[in-house]
């Protein structure tokens, strides 16, 4: 309920930023630098006099794209690769879960790291990067749906009725790993906010000005003895947001799972 | 025997793995286009200089033979050479991992005995005081961003309370202890340098608890699900159908079961808490392995990222191998 | 009024406590057993024979829940018993087996520790000092013991698991074995063996017995007498002869002509309807939305379980 509710109000957040920041989120402003929050300026002003209660709300927009892009290109290769070995067994299958067990062989953030700084630090490549290691988890769980359904009677039905195997593939394989590949993706959305946040904290996701919210808490890093608002506020944004899609998370996890119910 | 030949297995998949490893690392570091040169030099370096240090770099051959010499440099344990610190990477590596692994052994010794100890009251007192209180700790743990958290706990408790040291692994005016394992807690008690330990230790504790406190939340939801769920089984009904108590059916035919999937995860966490390191070594300003691949990055000082990524590959994958190997002896029906 | 002089179950209820509302899964039964009487409690999935045998054990947790009634067990009401005191019937005065040896059995222990375990307990003796009757117990069921007391469950086939679980339940000398379908995980003629085992073991070791069972073949050939069982009510009990030559209550005279009989040329009939569901169970007795012979009262009011004949007990209102 209250996942639900925070995931809504943040993604009401990132739609309407323009409407609901009060000041622009990259325009220096530097009289008003250093400013603590106030009612003009609600989490006050970092080093440049810019609105943190702006940046983060702007921020939002960027996190939502970030969870967006990662979600579409990890999810693709992953059902594309998982589902392939999945339905095919043998060589196929062991090849790409070898593959696939490259990528689990480094800690997620440590490859998201390098693969970010070496294609170039900045949003984009940070996305492609985090994306490259997402995969793997899709990879898994398509994998065995597929198994499981390649089992299935109606697959040998469907065969003997002469359907080639990739339209197998696209036609019956595929929609019915899609579900359980969304709800994984779901479940994984927090954990995408707090890799793309180090990243940005660490220098190595979105550059300055970017309201990133890792990056923003990072500017505040210097500053964080007299002037703590300026990483307090975005982190507090990213810890309830990562609440928000755990509780979700679990949520799910709940209805899908009955025993958990009472 | 069984359990030999199951190693045995493993470790072969492991290298084979391992190779993948080391061929990913060269990908990333030489085929994906950056240019190591220019962020050396600066973007204007006049174009003969550029090329000097690329032929002084071997960049100028072809990617197949820096290929070829970069696996045989790894057969002989050679990582090639800083351009940041001009030291072997090996060096560099032995001077830092041992801050991180010293970090990281607490932040596990302290994640898993409070995730396990919550995570089995939880499940015990279901939907109890204790259980809510422990869901409220491990999901906040799950959705803090350590490096906020690390920042936060910083300012409390450094800047504002002064109760505990602030950045590095000693105070300035503390000597180190002599070198024997480069772990300072084990090195000072061995040189009897207790001035060295206290302050050792203290510098530990924030930095353990940041980079715990993630770890024990996953560890403590995992024991409570993995409980919930032993608990639920035939064999619980027929341990209790004993009449042994319900303590025996809980410590004695329950916990078992239930922890064999929490060591998977303990093995997982470790991989969380080499990520965890990263942040909180930057935080923390830890000298340890986190930092110097963080700093290789952001200078593109590309023999040090091989090496040092290519470091944390193996140092994870043996200690999932190690997991899987506990795993296997703790459940007999894992030794296919 | 004692029925049965080792067990006596009287309108014992229990509720399940579930999302979609509470399940009545037992709905006032009554049950009773003599020392060393067999008696088998048949019925359909779902009709509370496990839930009887677990309220038995007092093993219903949440989130489950006994309401009402009273289970005289050896001249003590079970349901009165401290936690502590009904550790000392579980495994001592009344043991059980399971439908799922396999998984009935803990995967990490060897087969050998877990029946030591079960003894040691009984008898207040070490684990260690146990072992000497482990032997003696395998060696019962037909297994060779040095072969089997180092094994793990998933080392069991199904018949040998069973065995075992026989041997652990056995070796504590139980007055009374509860056996919740023992035999429905397992191959046909493993489960013959698996029966003769039991009958063997039990004639010998002047066992009590409550077989659940689906099957009423089985219960009717292993047991002195059989109760049926439908949707939380024990709806008849009679001697196992006579409840297949003269079946009372409609549902058990369906339950008979459903049984398809070898050399007999027979119009096999089912029971028309489907099971209740016990959130919501049909009013007065809970069979007649599927009976042929309801009536206006069957609708209103609950049958009570009554003697018709020596040792014939029925609850239908069509006999009184």
């Amino acid at each position: 309920m209250i996942g639900t509710f925070i995931v809504i109000g943040f993604i009401l957040i990132a739609i309407f930023a323009p409407i609901l920041a009060p000041y622009d989120p990259i325009k220096p402003n530097l009289p008003q630098r250093l400013k603590p929050p106030s009612s003009q300026h609600l989490f006050g002003t970092d080093q440049f006099g810019r609105d943190i209660f702006s940046r983060v709300i702007h921020g939002a927009r960027i996190e939502v794209w970030i969870i967006f892009l990662v979600t579409v290109i990890s999810g693709t290769i992953g059902t594309a690769i998982g589902i392939t070995a999945g339905y095919f067994g043998g060589a196929v299958d062991e090849i790409l879960m070898r593959i696939t067990d490259i990528f689990l062989a480094f800690p997620r953030l440590i490859l998201a790291m390098a693969l970010s700084a070496m294609l170039g630090r900045g949003l984009t490549n940070a996305i492609l990067a985090i994306s490259l290691v997402e995969w793997t988890v899709v990879a898994r769980l398509a994998r065995a749906e597929a198994m499981k359904i390649k089992s299935q009677p109606y697959i040998e039905a469907v065969k003997a009725v002469g359907a080639s195997n990739l339209r197998i593939l696209l036609f019956h394989v595929l929609p019915m790993c899609l579900s359980p590949v969304l709800v994984q993706l779901t479940l994984r959305m927090g954990t995408i906010i707090l890799t793309a946040a180090g990243l940005g904290f660490l220098g190595l996701g979105a550059q300055p000005p970017t309201p990133e919210w890792g990056a923003i808490v990072s500017d505040g890093r210097s500053y964080l003895v007299q002037q703590w608002w300026i990483s307090t506020f975005p982190g507090l944004f990213i810890a309830v947001v990562v609440l928000g899609f755990n509780l979700l998370g679990d949520g799910i996890r709940d209805i899908l799972d009955p025993r958990l119910r009472r | 025997m069984k359990l030999g030949s199951f190693i045995l297995r493993r470790l072969f998949l492991m290298l084979l793995v391992l190779f993948g490893v080391s061929v990913l690392v060269f990908v990333i570091a030489k085929v994906i286009p950056a240019d190591p040169v220019g962020a050396i030099l600066g973007g204007n370096a006049p174009i003969d200089l550029v090329e000097d240090m690329k032929r002084r770099l071997g960049l100028d051959r072809p990617l197949m033979n820096q290929f070829i010499d970069y696996m045989f440099g790894l057969v002989r344990g050679d990582l090639g050479t800083s351009l940041k610190s001009n030291r072997p990477v090996v060096q560099d590596i032995a001077n830092f991992f041992p801050a991180t692994l010293e970090l990281a052994i607490c932040a596990t010794l302290f994640s898993v005995v409070l995730g396990i100890f919550l995570g089995i009251l939880s499940a015990v007192y279901r939907n109890r005081f204790i259980d809510h209180f422990a869901r409220v700790f491990s999901i906040l743990g799950v959705s803090m961003p350590v490096f906020w958290t690390g920042l936060l706990l910083l300012l409390l408790f450094y800047f504002r309370l002064g109760w505990l040291p602030g950045t590095g692994r000693l105070g300035l005016f503390t000597t180190p202890p002599a070198k024997y394992t480069g772990l300072y807690l084990i090195d000072s008690l061995i040189s009897l340098n207790l001035e060295a330990f206290k302050d050792a230790l203290a510098h530990l504790v924030l930095p353990s608890l940041v980079l715990g406190y993630s770890a024990a939340a996953s560890i403590a939801r995992i024991t409570r699900s993995s409980m919930l769920d032993v608990l639920r089984q035939d064999f619980i009904r027929t341990a209790k159908a004993k009449g042994i108590g319900k303590r025996l059916v809980i410590y004695r035919h329950a916990l078992r079961n239930a922890l064999i999937p929490v060591i998977t995860i303990i093995g997982l966490t470790f991989g969380g808490l080499l990520e965890g390191a990263v942040l909180t070594e930057t935080i923390f300003g830890w000298p340890g392995l986190g930092r110097y691949i963080v700093n290789s990055l952001l200078l593109l000082d590309y023999p040090a990222i091989m090496g040092g990524t290519l470091f944390v590959a193996v140092i994870y994958s043996l200690v999932n191998l190690v997991v899987d190997i506990i795993y296997a002896a703790l459940d007999p029906r894992m030794r296919i | 009024m004692t029925r049965g002089s080792l067990v006596d179950i009287s309108k014992l209820r229990v509720i399940f406590h579930t999302y979609r509302g509470t399940i009545k899964a037992l709905n006032g039964v009554e049950l009773w057993l003599n020392e060393e009487e067999r008696l088998g409690v048949v019925g359909e999935t779902g009709c509370g024979k496990s839930v009887t045998a677990l309220s038995i054990m007092r093993l219903i947790e949440q989130p489950g829940e006994i309401i009402d009634g009273k289970i005289w067990f050896n001249g003590k009401d079970l349901l009165q018993l401290s936690e502590d005191e009904m550790d000392k019937v579980r495994g001592r005065q009344i043991s059980m087996i399971f439908q799922e040896p396999i998984a009935a059995l803990n995967p990490v222990f060897k087969v050998g520790f877990q029946i030591a375990e079960t003894i040691a307990h009984s008898q207040n003796i070490s684990i260690n000092d146990a072992y000497t009757q482990v032997r003696e117990a395998l060696e019962m069921v037909g297994l060779d013991w040095q072969r089997t007391i180092d094994l793990y469950a998933h080392e069991l086939s199904g018949g040998m698991a069973q065995r075992v679980m026989i041997a652990m339940a056995l070796a504590v000398r139980p007055k009374l074995l509860i056996a919740d379908e023992p035999t429905s995980a397992l191959d046909v003629t493993i489960q013959a063996q698996i029966l003769e085992l039991l009958d063997k073991l039990v004639s010998v070791g002047k066992n009590a017995v409550i077989l659940i069972t689906h099957d009423l073949g089985i219960a009717s050939e292993f047991c002195d007498r059989v109760a049926v069982m439908y949707a939380g009510n024990v709806i008849e009990v009679a001697p196992s002869q006579e409840i297949f030559n003269e079946p009372l209550h409609p549902y058990t005279k369906g339950l008979i002509d459903s049984i398809p009989v070898v050399g007999r040329a027979k119009e096999l009939t089912g029971i028309a309807g489907v099971v209740p569901d016990l959130v919501d169970p049909p009013s007065g007795c809970r069979f007649h939305p599927r009976c042929k012979h309801a009536f206006e009262r069957c609708n209103l009011e609950l049958p009570e379980l009554v003697q018709i004949k020596a040792n014939h007990y029925v609850a239908c209102h069509l006999y009184h």
